[in-house]
């Protein structure tokens, strides 16, 4: 892990391709630019940690009774 | 071709059944391809990866319970499965039983995205705070009018 500080404004590369900028600081919230590649996917990592726990869950699903939801149909 | 599903013990299936995820589902990296098969509960479906027979995702299409859905997918992950027209689309949120006997739910944040045009498919993450990770599949459907048949 690499720690370093930044100022407002200050980039960080990271590879070639990606760059991450400080671009606002107020109070305890940094708001933070990221530039990357369409193929490089970024989030917030508590948003990728949620889906991978519900694919985690949705695999290990109880056999399901499924009977109360069957036949789903809309008016 | 007859698999091994999880759910379904032996099933036939046709080649267009079978999709490729090439970055797999968001801890499930390896699995790359799987079957989408109907199941017994219309109109549920199972995903059900061709490399282990354990491993199968129960899915709906989110329309059907969700009519509000409303999707934006970046184009980063369109462009992996080369998505070219909006009607080649198809949409799939993974359904989640809870061991504890506890509402199903759906995962309207990651929908497994599908293009029908080569089969090709790949695991979306939603931005908009409205979709959580787990939707109450029959408290949400009630409430938005659908009857059931």
């Amino acid at each position: 892990m690499l720690i370093l500080s930044r100022k407002m404004n200050e980039k960080i590369m990271i590879g070639e391709d990606i760059s991450i900028t400080i671009i606002e600081i107020r109070g305890d919230q940094v708001k933070i630019g990221v530039e990357a590649p369409k193929s490089v996917k970024v989030f917030r990592q508590e948003v990728f940690l949620a889906i991978k726990n519900e694919n985690r869950a949705a695999a290990t699903s109880a056999d399901a009774n499924l009977e109360s939801l069957s036949g789903l149909t809309l008016k | 071709m007859d698999i091994k599903t999880k759910a379904m013990g032996t099933v036939s299936i046709v080649e267009r059944q079978i999709i490729e995820i090439p970055a797999g589902f968001y801890g499930f990296e390896k699995y790359k391809r799987f079957a989408l098969i109907d199941a017994t509960q219309k109109p549920f479906i199972w995903i059900q990866s061709l490399d282990d027979e354990g491993l199968a995702f129960l899915a709906i299409d989110p329309f059907l319970f969700r009519p509000d859905y409303e999707i934006d997918v970046d184009d980063a992950a369109l462009a992996e499965i080369g998505v070219s027209s909006p009607s080649d689309v198809l949409v799939f949120a993974l359904i989640t039983v809870p061991q504890d006997g506890g509402p199903i739910t759906a995962n309207l944040q990651g929908p497994l995205i599908v293009n029908k045009a080569n089969n090709m498919a790949v695991q979306a993450v939603l931005s908009d705070a409205k979709w959580g990770t787990k939707h109450d599949l029959l408290a949400e459907f009630s409430a938005k009018g659908g009857t059931r048949c």
